[in-house]
This record gives structure tokens, C-alpha cells and sequence, in this order.
């Protein structure tokens, strides 16, 4: 997650940048948290390998680049544990490596950096890691918090079906580290929304967005929001400042491309989980949505946003 | 300058200084599709260098007796010609690898280096130098495509031309082999291929300033 | 009910699932030389369509109705290419009488297109795939609409990397190659749909 500021001039600014970064630490506490209780010392291993690597990796790219080293701002931070939270407790030590190593290097450092990467680094580092090791990447555990007894190797109930809708929304379930626990999830959005780090536009329509199309595919749409990545998308990232429109009613529409496109993915595509490819896609069309819906700029004619 | 200096030069042209792939940035469909594995960039670029020195050296000898106004479906029709004949040789007696590059073969007709250098060489140089072009080329492709076709083989497979040599605990990396590894693998080849030739020009620069 | 059925299924498929640029690497060139900007992006996609739309039929018909009933297929290659070919050249004079302003649009794109691998590369794949004439035009039309799509996407997202901090080495091709890797990895999500 970088910062963006929307319109011209653009200022970077690390201290600001950095005051935001943290609130989305904070935010993701909770989450993080239970996480590391729910799955226990690998999941502890696999975020803390996954923060080193894109702390580091930035540092290095920045040395060599000789250009001033910012990971005082922690966005790096950031990408790495979002990556990590994306991965399951299970997942071989150097998958939480290459995805954000990728992740921070090809998506973000290639294209410039702080706020000039156009997809979310470390959903592009999860779809890459899905696509190249996808055994790795499907094969979940079951919370040994819930059970007490070692861990139980399941298939996500996106691909089952059969969970209690409870359990989903505890995060009794197989999943990744980080979408299991609805419960933390909205208590990091509550921190977000109340700090106001991010608006209510985007996590909001995206989840309504899910919770109609998969209604109007015939799934159950309760379900459907609490099962998978939805709620841990919608909050930690679909709100990405960098890679979603500027304006209100561009995030909305923004969002509920995502919605359709994961109920597409989740009903007709061979994938169970859509989170991941409709944020990407959605990132994907953000310039073309900010172009046809410009913003207004007051006082003076708008031209292009480009500084 | 000697003529075989000459021709030499014509030849290294291809393959270095204006390499079709990593300088020129032509025929980027078959470079993106066919470099799966070393062995397949091998074939594409074997076919593409056989009628590439064909179409140079017959539009060469023909370039007096083509109307301007015509030049190019003319062109067209000599490439088609030899792409024809690829195909069906490659059909015939290395049925495999025919399979594996699939429409890319008969699309070698709208590979955009062919008909560039028949456009910007064969049709102002004589059939000599035209073959020798076109020679130079081929290689330069051919290179390019081997040197993509074993980096993405490598890390998507563990393997280069089919041998084994990342060892059996060696979890292939899938998506190099696929379309989108294919966009990464050379658009980083590029980048790091533009990184080297600055690098030696900052370098040639340095010397002249610290000369004069 | 069924067929339009299969009809909207095949648009997904040529449309999303087999994207003729992020999953069969066809028009690659254009793909990276014009999409600069959305508007030209725009205006080449719309000319690819038009294009592959007519040289589909044009193509289904001289390989059906001509080649096969000869028994040279073999002269499938050079008979496609001289009917696109020949098909660009009158598209262009065509337009230039009947409608300056659209041919005034696409002018510069037209000749370009007679050495855009998708118009021959469909040609061939309807000949491969057997389809018969409905489908092969339709192919012709939902691939060159799929890679409007991809051109224009790509444009929007070129605009946008004009104002960013891209290291030296990279700026042009290479960080369009990576931009168009990267989009792919997003388009595998719809892998299954049909």
C-alpha cells in the first residue's frame, strides 16, 4: 500500500506516507494477531520471513539504485505482511521469499516506486505464486487453536461448501493466515474508517457488489462475503491508495467490477477464489476509469491529471 | 576495407549491434510464443534464418524488375514462397517440433524482421550481401530466441534442452513457461540487455574525456 | 435458446479465456507499438476488427469454396495473406471516398494491419479449428474485439507510467513487456470459464 496524493503536484512525503502506513499496521494487528494464535509458530515464521525479505529487498534495491533508502515509511513493511497474511500457515518458507521479493522489486521498485506501481504489489505476488506453485499455494490447514490437536490438512470451504456460517465468521475454517477471522478483519476496518486512513466506498460496494452478483448466480450471498478472501480484500486490499480511482464515484465503480468479477470467478471460472484476479483486473482498468470520470479540479479547466 | 571485411561486418551487424530481438524489438510474437524451451527458440529461429536468407537473396536478384508500386505484396509473395516450403519440410521430417510451434510457423510470413530487411536491405544491396544479411540476422534471432527459450526452461521446468539440471528437489517455477512469463522474461531481458550496452557506452565516454 | 447460448460462450472464451494478446501472443507488435495512447489505441482496435471480421469471411471462402476443391490447401499461407493484403488495400481506398473523417482515424493504422500476425493468425486458426463460416467471422470479430480490450487497457495504464520514476534501462519496451506480464497474470483468473 503507497500513497497517492490525487492531484497535481504530486509531493511525496515520507512522513505523512509514514503516519498512514502505520495506522494500517495497526489496523492489521488484530488480524495478524489472531492469525499467528489460530495457526501458531509457522504462521509466525512465514510473516516474519516474508517482512524481512520486502524490508530488505527494498533497502538493497535502493542502495544499488542509488536512491534514498525509504523504508523508514513502512509501506514495505506493509506489502510484506499483507503478502504473508495472503499465504497459507503451511506454505514452504521460500514461497513467503520469491512472492515478496517479487512483490517489491518487479511490481513496485521496476515502475518507479512509492506510488508509481499500477497494480497492488502483493496481489500481483500472490497470483504469481498461485500460477507457479499452485499445490503450494491450495493446501490449507485447519486453525489448531479451534481443534487443540495437530494440524488437519483441508480444502477451503469456497471449494466445500459446507461450513457453518459461524465458524466462517469466527474463522473456524482452512484459509490463509490472514482471511480466516472475520471478526479481526472488521476491527481492523474499524480502525481504518476511524482513523481515516480509507473511506467506506471501496470495502462497502465491493462487499454489496459480491454479496448481489452471487445472489444472482444462484449462490448464497451470506456465504459468499464471508467465505474466502472477501471481507480481507475489501478491507486490507482493494484500498490500496496507489492502485484504485480518484474519485468517490470511480472507487465505486472500481469496486464493484471487483464484486462481479470474483462471483464470476467463484460460479463459471476454474479457480474457487476470485479476490485476488478482480482486484487485479480492477487495478488494471483504474486509469481508464479516472480518465472517463474526471475529477473536478476547482477554479480552472481540468487537463490531463499527469504531473 | 576488404569485400570479405565487408560481408563480415553486414553479418556481425545482425547479431550484435543491430540484433533483431534485444536491439530492434521485432517479430515479438514468435519470440514471445515459441521460447517455451531452448529447443523450440532453436527450431523457430532455424526456420526463420533459412527464409530469410532465401526471401533476401531471390529479392535481391529480383529488385531491379519489381515495380515500386507493387514492392511490398511482391515481397510478400517471395517470403509466402519459402514459408511455404518450410512447413511443409518441417511436416514431413521433424513432425514434432512442427506440432510444438504450431501457427507460428506459417505466420513467419508477417514476422515484420523478414520483411523489414527486404525492404530496408535486399531491395538496395546486391544478392551477396542480401544472403549475408539476412544470414546475420537469422543468427542474431536464432541467439535471441535460445538464449529466452533456456532462461524460461530453466526456471519453469529445471531443465535446458530437455536435460535435467536443476536436480530432481527443484520446484519449477510454472509460470515462466506460460504467456505472462513469457512478457516478464523479456521485457527483463531487455531492460538488463539496455543496462549492459549503457553501462560499456558511459564507459567508452569516460575513456574519450580522460583521452582528450 | 442454446445457441445463443454457445454464441455468448464463445465470445467469453475469445474475449477473456484465450485473450488473442495475453494468452496466444497474437499482435504482439501493435500491441506494443501503439498503445501509447487510448485514443489511437482505440481507433487500431477498432480497424483490427473490422479487418478480421472481412478477412475471416474472405478466407473461409477461398479456402472452402477455392483450395479444397482443388486440393491446394497447401496454398492456405499465400492465399490468405494476398486476400488481407488485397482486402487492407481496398478497406483504405474505400474509406478514403466514402468516409474521410473515419478514414482520416484509422488511415495511418490500415497498411499496418496486412503484417498484423492476428489477421493471418486467425485466418489460420479457423482453417485449423474447422470451424464453419458463422463461427469463423465471429472468431474473427470476438478476437479482434479481445484485443481491442487488451491495446486499450494497456494504453490506459502507459499513460499512467508516462509520470512514473521508471529506472533508465527499462523505459519503452521493457517496462511495457513486464506491464503486459503482469496483466496477464491477471487475466489467468478467467482461465476455466469456458
Amino acid at each position: 500500500m503507497n500513497l497517492r496524493i490525487s492531484t497535481a503536484p504530486h509531493i511525496h512525503h515520507p512522513v505523512t506516507t509514514q503516519r498512514l502506513m502505520i495506522y494500517v499496521l495497526l489496523a492489521l494487528l488484530p488480524t495478524t494477531a489472531v492469525g499467528i494464535y489460530a495457526f501458531g509458530l509457522p504462521a509466525l515464521m512465514l510473516l516474519a520471513i516474508s517482512c524481512v525479505t520486502a524490508v530488505l529487498s527494498e533497502f538493497l534495491w535502493q542502495k544499488i539504485a542509488k536512491k534514498r533508502v525509504l523504508i523508514s515509511d513502512c509501506s514495505a513493511l506493509v506489502t510484506g505482511l499483507i503478502l504473508g497474511l495472503n499465504l497459507p500457515a503451511n506454505a514452504p518458507w521460500w514461497l513467503a521469499v520469491i512472492g515478496s521479493a517479487f512483490a517489491v522489486l518487479l511490481v513496485k521498485q521496476l515502475f518507479g516506486g512509492l506510488g508509481d506501481n499500477f497494480l497492488n504489489p502483493a496481489m500481483a505476488a500472490r497470483a504469481v505464486l498461485l500460477a507457479s506453485w499452485p499445490v503450494h499455494m491450495t493446501s490449507f490447514v485447519l486453525p489448531t487453536f479451534f481443534s487443540g490437536a495437530d494440524a488437519v490438512t483441508g480444502a477451503t470451504p469456497l471449494a466445500t461448501k459446507s461450513a457453518q456460517l459461524m465458524d466462517l465468521f469466527m474463522g473456524n475454517i482452512p484459509g490463509t493466515i490472514g482471511e480466516v477471522s472475520k471478526v479481526a478483519i472488521l476491527l481492523g476496518l474499524l480502525i481504518l474508517l476511524f482513523t481515516r486512513t480509507i473511506t467506506w466506498h471501496i470495502p462497502f460496494t465491493m462487499v454489496a457488489s459480491v454479496f448481489v452478483f452471487s445472489w444472482l448466480f444462484g449462490a448464497d450471498p451470506v456465504y459468499a462475503i464471508l467465505s474466502g478472501g472477501v471481507l480481507f480484500g475489501a478491507v486490507f486490499m482493494a484500498t490500496d491508495y496507489v492502485t484504485n480511482p480518484m474519485t468517490a464515484s470511480g472507487k465505486m465503480i472500481y469496486a464493484a467490477g471487483i464484486g462481479l468479477i470474483i462471483a464470476v470467478i467463484r460460479q463459471f471460472g476454474a479457480y474457487p477464489e476470485g479476490v485476488t484476479y478482480g482486484i487485479l483486473l480492477m487495478n488494471i482498468a483504474t486509469p481508464l476509469i479516472d480518465r472517463f470520470l474526471p475529477q473536478k479540479i476547482y477554479g480552472r479547466q481540468k487537463e490531463v491529471k499527469k504531473a | 576495407m576488404s569485400e570479405k571485411m565487408k560481408l563480415g561486418k553486414v553479418i556481425s551487424n545482425g547479431i550484435v549491434t543491430e540484433n533483431p530481438t534485444f536491439r530492434l524489438v521485432l517479430g515479438t510474437c514468435p519470440t514471445l510464443a515459441v521460447t517455451t524451451s531452448a529447443i523450440n527458440g532453436l527450431g523457430m529461429g532455424a526456420a526463420a534464418t533459412f527464409v530469410l536468407i532465401c526471401s533476401n537473396l531471390v529479392i535481391s536478384l529480383l529488385r531491379n524488375f519489381i515495380p515500386d508500386k507493387v514492392r511490398i505484396p511482391a515481397f510478400i509473395v517471395v517470403i509466402c514462397t519459402f514459408v511455404t516450403m518450410v512447413q511443409l519440410l518441417m511436416q514431413a521430417f521433424i513432425p514434432s517440433l512442427y506440432d510444438a510451434l504450431g501457427i507460428f510457423i506459417p505466420l513467419i510470413v508477417v514476422n515484420c524482421i523478414i520483411l523489414a530487411r527486404a525492404e530496408a536491405f535486399a531491395s538496395k544491396n546486391g544478392p551477396v550481401a542480401s544472403a549475408c544479411d539476412g544470414l546475420g540476422m537469422g543468427i542474431g534471432f536464432t541467439v535471441a530466441l535460445v538464449i529466452l527459450g533456456s532462461i524460461r526452461e530453466l526456471i519453469g521446468n529445471g531443465s535446458i534442452f530437455g536435460m535435467n539440471v536443476l536436480g530432481a528437489s527443484y520446484e519449477p517455477m510454472l509460470l515462466i513457461v506460460l504467456a505472462s512469463g513469457g512478457f516478464l522474461t523479456y521485457g527483463l531481458m531487455l531492460g538488463l540487455f539496455n543496462l549492459i550496452v549503457k553501462k560499456s557506452e558511459d564507459k567508452k565516454k569516460r575513456k574519450e574525456a580522460e583521452a582528450a | 435458446m442454446t445457441e445463443n447460448m454457445n454464441i455468448l460462450l464463445f465470445f467469453v472464451s475469445c474475449v477473456l479465456t484465450n485473450n488473442f494478446i495475453f494468452s496466444r501472443f497474437l499482435g504482439c507488435c501493435p500491441f506494443l507499438g501503439v498503445s501509447n495512447k487510448v485514443e489511437t489505441s482505440l481507433s487500431m482496435g477498432l480497424a483490427v476488427t473490422f479487418v478480421m471480421t472481412i478477412a475471416s469471411l474472405f478466407c473461409y471462402m477461398i479456402y472452402n469454396w477455392l483450395l479444397v476443391p482443388l486440393g491446394i490447401t497447401f496454398m492456405s499461407t499465400i492465399a490468405f495473406i494476398l486476400v488481407i493484403a488485397a482486402l487492407v488495400q481496398f478497406v483504405e481506398m474505400f474509406l478514403k471516398k466514402s468516409s474521410p473523417t473515419l478514414y482520416s482515424a484509422l488511415g495511418i493504422y490500415l497498411p499496418l494491419i496486412t503484417t498484423n500476425c492476428a489477421v493471418l493468425g486467425v485466418a489460420t486458426l479457423n482453417m485449423n479449428n474447422g470451424y464453419n463460416l458463422l463461427y469463423s467471422v465471429l472468431n474473427g470479430t470476438f478476437s479482434a474485439l479481445g484485443f481491442t480490450l487488451a491495446i486499450v487497457l494497456m494504453a490506459g495504464v502507459r499513460e499512467r507510467l508516462e509520470s512514473s520514476h521508471i529506472p533508465a534501462c527499462m523505459k519503452g519496451f521493457p517496462i511495457t513487456l513486464v506491464s503486459a506480464g503482469l496483466m496477464a497474470v491477471a487475466f489467468m483468473g478467467f482461465s476455466g470459464l469456458v
